[in-house]
């Protein structure tokens, strides 16, 4: 009986030497232990499939193909051009959602290099990142809204496009905050409806 | 023939009996405690091919989960960001280290960055993210502090129970929709966390599935 246990106490010691315990950090893939089903020749999102030559289960679009889903009925919305020039004006109806949609949107993508005010001071700043422009120069004040629309869609220069990141109405209320973020920099009084003057003077 | 079994073999059969026992309860415990996703997936840490920091990007940048993960609101898989993503700031910062090779021999050849995959449910179940975040349910509940993460690991058993634990008493988990993206957010304990989230299932009519057909489909 003793030499039993103590090979039994050698075997479970043995195996949870080789196996570990629960939640151990490893390197080894999940066991599937039934593994019925449980991976099917199906394509699925960001998985590689063997069917295309390049494996790519995600394809392109077909060259000269746009999504049916793009507002291509809406030149201007979708380009931020009128012919060849740019276009000014914003074509989706500015509200205090469209503003919160912008803001919202502003501090995923862009605040982390132009910074939160848009002055150029974004975090990535600290480690080297150069050129980011401070929104409230003169350069960027004149801009019409058409060209930051097709910055925000295609980079320039320095920057890559977020056009992939973000719906033309995203792109939008991106710009209206922009032009928002601006004024809040440049305001004059004349700017404020008389009604409220009165409360911002201190009277 | 009297004395071919001696006195020992009369504790032989209880012996016997006892021996099986043990072995029986062991082999139960054992199965109990391995052949479950909280061994089989929990932990699992595997190499990446670049050796990405999530608490450095978002807890030391300050990046939201959106800026890299930017479709997880809005379709049902959470998208591992583009190298594009990357490169717009990887051009620059640290611009020639060696541990970002990978990802400027992808930004030349056009390659993707072959990341492994850490979260995956078998195919036969189906599963949306937008569903869950737009609706309360915050990726720590499901991933864990990523964002003090320095390599990301499997956190969660994303079992079948697992997701029944949830989806049959939602307000342990609920927090309000702002702060879905927030993982450093200190979520109410006890009580306090029920009665919030009861508070929200009424607001947001928040009635998850346990029907089979939710998520076999
Ligand atoms: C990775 C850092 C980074 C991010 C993120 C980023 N930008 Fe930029 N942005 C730059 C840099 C650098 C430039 C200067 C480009 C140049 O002209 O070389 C720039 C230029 C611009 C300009 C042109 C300004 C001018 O006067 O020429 C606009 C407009 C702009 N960005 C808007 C945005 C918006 C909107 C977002 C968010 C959707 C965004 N950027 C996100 C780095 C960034
Ligand atoms: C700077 C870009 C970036 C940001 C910001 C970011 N991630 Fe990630 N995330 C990645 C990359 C790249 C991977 C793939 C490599 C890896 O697994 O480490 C990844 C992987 C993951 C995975 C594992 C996916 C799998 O393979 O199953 C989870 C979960 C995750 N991220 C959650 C989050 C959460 C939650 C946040 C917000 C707190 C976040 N991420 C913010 C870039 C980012
Ligand atoms: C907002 C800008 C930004 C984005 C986007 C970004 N990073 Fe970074 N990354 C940084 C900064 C800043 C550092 C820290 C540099 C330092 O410590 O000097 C860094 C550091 C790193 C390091 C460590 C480099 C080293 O040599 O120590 C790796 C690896 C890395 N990032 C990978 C990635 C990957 C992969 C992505 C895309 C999913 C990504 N980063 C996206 C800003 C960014
Ligand atoms: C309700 C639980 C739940 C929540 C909340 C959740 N996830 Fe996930 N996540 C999962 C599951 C389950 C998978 C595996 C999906 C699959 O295999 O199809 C996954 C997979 C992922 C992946 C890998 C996808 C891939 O295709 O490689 C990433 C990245 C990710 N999640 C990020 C996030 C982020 C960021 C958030 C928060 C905004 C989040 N998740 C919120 C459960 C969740
Ligand atoms: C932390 C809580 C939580 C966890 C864990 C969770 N869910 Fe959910 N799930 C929810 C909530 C909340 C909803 C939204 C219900 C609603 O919209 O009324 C939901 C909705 C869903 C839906 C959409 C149902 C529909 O009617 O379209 C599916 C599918 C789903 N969950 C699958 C899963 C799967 C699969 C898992 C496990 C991998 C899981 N969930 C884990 C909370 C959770
Ligand atoms: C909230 C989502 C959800 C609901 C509702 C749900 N399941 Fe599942 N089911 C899962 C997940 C996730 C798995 C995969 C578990 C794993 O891989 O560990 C699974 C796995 C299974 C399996 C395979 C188990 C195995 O290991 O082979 C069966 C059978 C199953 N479910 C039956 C059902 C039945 C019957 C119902 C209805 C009573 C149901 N499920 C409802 C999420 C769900």
């Amino acid at each position: 009986m003793r030499t039993f246990l103590l090979l039994v106490s050698c075997l479970v010691f043995a195996i949870v030497s080789v196996t570990g315990l629960r939640g151990t950090k490893t390197m080894r893939s999940p066991i599937e232990i039934f593994p019925d089903m449980v991976r099917q020749a199906k394509v699925k999102e960001q998985a590689p499939s063997y069917f295309f030559s390049d494996q790519r289960a995600s394809r392109y679009p077909v060259p000269g193909t746009v999504p049916t889903t793009d507002p291509v009925d809406l030149p201007y919305l979708n380009t931020g051009t009128i012919g060849d020039y740019w276009g000014d004006g914003i074509p989706i109806p500015v509200t205090g959602e469209t503003l919160k949609t912008g803001r919202e949107r502003f501090e995923i993508f862009c605040s982390a290099c132009h910074g939160s005010t848009g002055s150029g001071n974004g975090i990535a700043t600290q480690y080297g990142l150069v050129g980011v422009p401070n929104y409230h120069s003169e350069h960027t004040r004149q801009m019409p809204d058409g060209q930051i629309f097709f910055v925000i869609t295609h980079g320039q220069g320095l920057m890559l496009g977020y056009g992939a990141n973000l719906s033309p109405e995203e792109r939008w209320a991106v710009v209206a905050y922009i032009r928002a973020l601006q004024l809040s920099q440049n305001a004059a009084l004349s700017d404020v409806p008389i009604a409220e003057r009165q409360r911002l003077e201190g009277k | 023939m009297a004395n071919l079994f001696g006195k020992a073999a009369n504790q032989l059969p209880p012996k016997i009996v006892v021996g099986i026992l043990i072995i029986g309860a062991l082999t139960v415990a054992g199965i109990a405690y391995y052949f479950t996703p909280k061994y089989t997936r929990v932990g699992y840490m595997p190499k990446q091919p670049i050796p990405f920091d999530h608490s450095l990007h978002v807890t030391g940048l300050g990046l939201d989960c959106r800026f890299c993960h930017s479709f997880v609101e809005k379709s049902g898989f959470s998208n591992i960001p583009t190298t594009q993503t990357c490169m717009s700031c990887h051009r620059m910062v640290k611009a020639d280290s060696p541990k970002l090779a990978a990802l400027r021999e992808s930004w030349e050849t056009g390659e993707p960055v072959r990341w492994v995959r850490v979260y995956q449910l078998p195919d036969y179940v189906y599963f949306d993210h937008s569903a869950h975040v737009n609706r309360g349910v915050s990726c720590f509940s499901c991933h864990g502090e990523v964002n003090l993460m320095r390599t990301v690991y499997h956190k969660t058993p994303l079992s079948m129970s697992w997701c029944l634990d949830c989806h049959r008493n939602p307000e342990y988990f609920l927090r309000p929709q702002e702060k879905v993206f927030d993982l450093g957010w200190q979520a109410p304990t006890g009580r306090q966390q029920i009665e919030m989230g009861k508070q929200l299932i009424e607001q947001g009519k928040i009635n998850p599935s346990d029907n089979c057909s939710a998520c076999h489909r």
